[in-house]
């Protein structure tokens, strides 16, 4: 018997004889003979298991894992070796969505606890089990908001990620929202041409910080603002900062969402990341997907459930602001896992080496002849500089010496990510091929 | 099934006890016998204006989620904020507690509702 073929050809004669059919082609006489395939498939023959790995490592050799310099959005982390491990056991891995909820108490238990690892980086009160990515659970967040206000206008920092507003866009076409991009002053949202739109109309604002350009904002002067006009405010933020700088309670934000792949998910080509959204008991209710809640069963002891559940989404889908009934629930528990290695020291820690280790290349590169910085604001792990050279040389150049170069903000402008996971000699080895490029 | 005489109803099993040019809005014994044990009142904000026959509201019990509808245009001045700890006082006693109170805008449409006689033909159908 093969591995993936469970039948035997005896199987088969024997469950042909006991059905009364005489061959396979009976069994399916109903299918008219002018749409059977007669050709045979080009696939190619099979091959033994020695043989098929053989094939993919010659395939996988042709990869090259480079140093990455890449982030907007996507940043390179260490994973710590027991995530993978303990996420790959057959109960996690392969248990998929349970349609009867609460008979899979473990399930139900992580995604509590990740629900309050949410809470406790953000501030907030209240998490739900996850969405999609960071982008969907910003315009989630938008969809929110008009829900909340029965208001149909929202208005976003032209800094947030370009792929955050292409989503956030996306979604307020199908739903007549119409998104107003607010003006940047120095790479940060301009509080001044957000107080000139914000007259009463608008559902909410949506600040990112870091911003696109790895900038901090400050929201806080945002939400005061906007509450005035009973708008909600919401803000995109990278959780592994949140060790350092200022909680979205602090800010005094309604909505708080992002993208969790930098708690130590792997840089996949789109996946799978991970989004949140947390927010205060006013809008609990107006979450959209799955909330996991603490309870008790019927002996009295400590037991997990579903709640918030019956609304919109089962019984007015009509009336629902949001259609997720899902969640992302491996990646959850995947940066549970990192973040109950981490502790509340190692976030700090960990924060800390992002920030030394992107302000040292940084004030390196910008020290170079050809580079100069652009922007004065306080940054985390990213940063922008502006450079005569050509970005085709610098990326060419960084290429054939094992790095990937960063991304192209503008014609004379390059943005380089530089996380923990850089090491001083890699910094200094990148300063220095920077410092050797030539004008051509 | 209790329906009192004096207030007004709508076909949707809401009341509405006029009291000037205000009004307190809430649901019919009907309504709350049908929807079970009550767990959660959605409030509107204190200020907000809504058409008539508008969703001003909406009630979740253990079997459903409903919408509840403004039976005549108003201004939302004042919410019963002790249903947000106790929804379920609209099942203990749905008349005296009240969802919201409303300015009226328009009180002709006031003719356009049931009075207890008409309803109770609708509830005991």
């Amino acid at each position: 018997m093969h591995k993936y073929l469970p039948q035997t050809e005896s199987d088969i004669q024997n469950m042909l004889k006991s059905i009364g059919v005489k061959d396979i082609k009976a069994l399916f006489k109903d299918v008219p003979e002018s749409i059977y395939l007669t050709k045979e498939i080009k696939i190619g023959k099979p091959l033994s298991e020695d043989e098929l790995f053989k094939h993919f490592e010659v395939l996988a050799n042709k990869n090259k894992t480079n140093i990455c310099l890449l982030g907007g959005g996507v940043y390179d982390h260490y994973v710590p070796s027991v995530i993978p491990a303990l996420v790959a056991r057959q109960e996690f891995l392969t248990s998929y969505t349970p349609y009867q909820p609460e008979i899979s108490q473990g399930t139900l238990q992580y995604i509590f606890e990740y629900q309050s690892f949410i809470s406790e980086l953000t501030g907030l009160e209240v998490s739900n089990a996850s969405l999609y990515d960071g982008a969907t659970a910003t315009a989630e967040a938008m969809l929110l908001a008009c829900g909340a206000t029965r208001k149909d206008k929202i208005a976003i920092s032209s800094a947030l990620n370009p792929r955050l507003i292409d989503v956030i866009k996306t979604y307020a076409s199908k739903r007549n929202i119409k998104v107003i991009e607010i003006e940047l002053i120095k790479g940060r949202t301009s509080l001044k041409a957000f107080n000139k739109i914000n007259d009463g109309s608008l559902a909410g604002v949506i600040i990112q910080t870091p911003n696109y350009f790895g900038l901090l904002e400050d929201a806080t002067p945002f939400s005061a603002a906007i509450k005035e006009n009973k708008g909600l405010s919401i803000v995109a933020v990278n959780p592994l900062s949140l060790g350092l700088f200022k909680s979205p309670l602090e800010m005094g934000i309604d909505v708080a969402v992002g993208d969790g792949q930098s708690l130590g998910i792997p840089m996949g080509f789109g996946g799978p990341y991970i989004g949140f959204m947390a927010t205060n008991k006013t809008y609990m209710r107006k979450l959209p997907g799955r909330i996991v809640g603490s309870s008790l069963d019927s002996e009295g002891k400590r037991a997990f459930v579903l709640t918030l559940q019956a609304r919109e989404q089962h019984i007015r889908r009509e009336k629902a602001t949001s259609n997720i009934c899902s969640n992302e629930s491996l990646m959850a528990l995947w940066v549970s896992i990192y973040l109950a290695c981490l502790g509340n020291k190692g976030l700090v820690d960990i924060g800390n080496l992002n920030l030394e280790n992107a302000h040292y290349a940084y004030k390196k590169i910008i020290s170079l002849p050809h580079f100069k910085k652009v922007y004065d604001a306080d940054f985390f792990n990213e940063f922008v500089v502006e450079t005569d050279l050509s970005l085709k040389t610098i990326d060419r150049v960084l290429l054939k010496n094992g790095y990937t170069s960063g991304i192209h903000v503008g014609p004379h402008q390059i943005m380089f990510a530089i996380t923990e996971r850089r090491s001083q000699a890699e910094i200094d080895h990148l300063v220095e091929l920077l410092g050797g490029i030539k004008h051509v | 099934m209790k329906i009192i005489e004096g207030l007004k109803y709508t076909k949707t099993h809401e009341w509405i006890k006029v009291n000037g040019n205000e009004a307190e809005v809430g649901l019919t014994d009907y309504a709350q016998q049908h929807l079970g044990a009550i767990v959660f009142v959605d409030l509107p904000p204190v200020g907000d204006s809504f058409k008539k026959g508008e969703e001003f509201s909406a009630v979740e019990s253990t079997k459903a989620a409903s919408d509840v509808y403004l039976p005549v245009s108003g201004e939302i001045i004042a919410v019963n904020e002790a249903l947000e700890d106790e929804p379920g006082l609209i099942n203990s006693d749905c008349y005296a507690n009240y969802i919201a109170k409303i300015k009226i805008n328009n009180p002709k449409e006031l003719d356009d509702l049931l009075d207890a006689k008409q309803y109770a033909l609708i509830a005991n159908k």
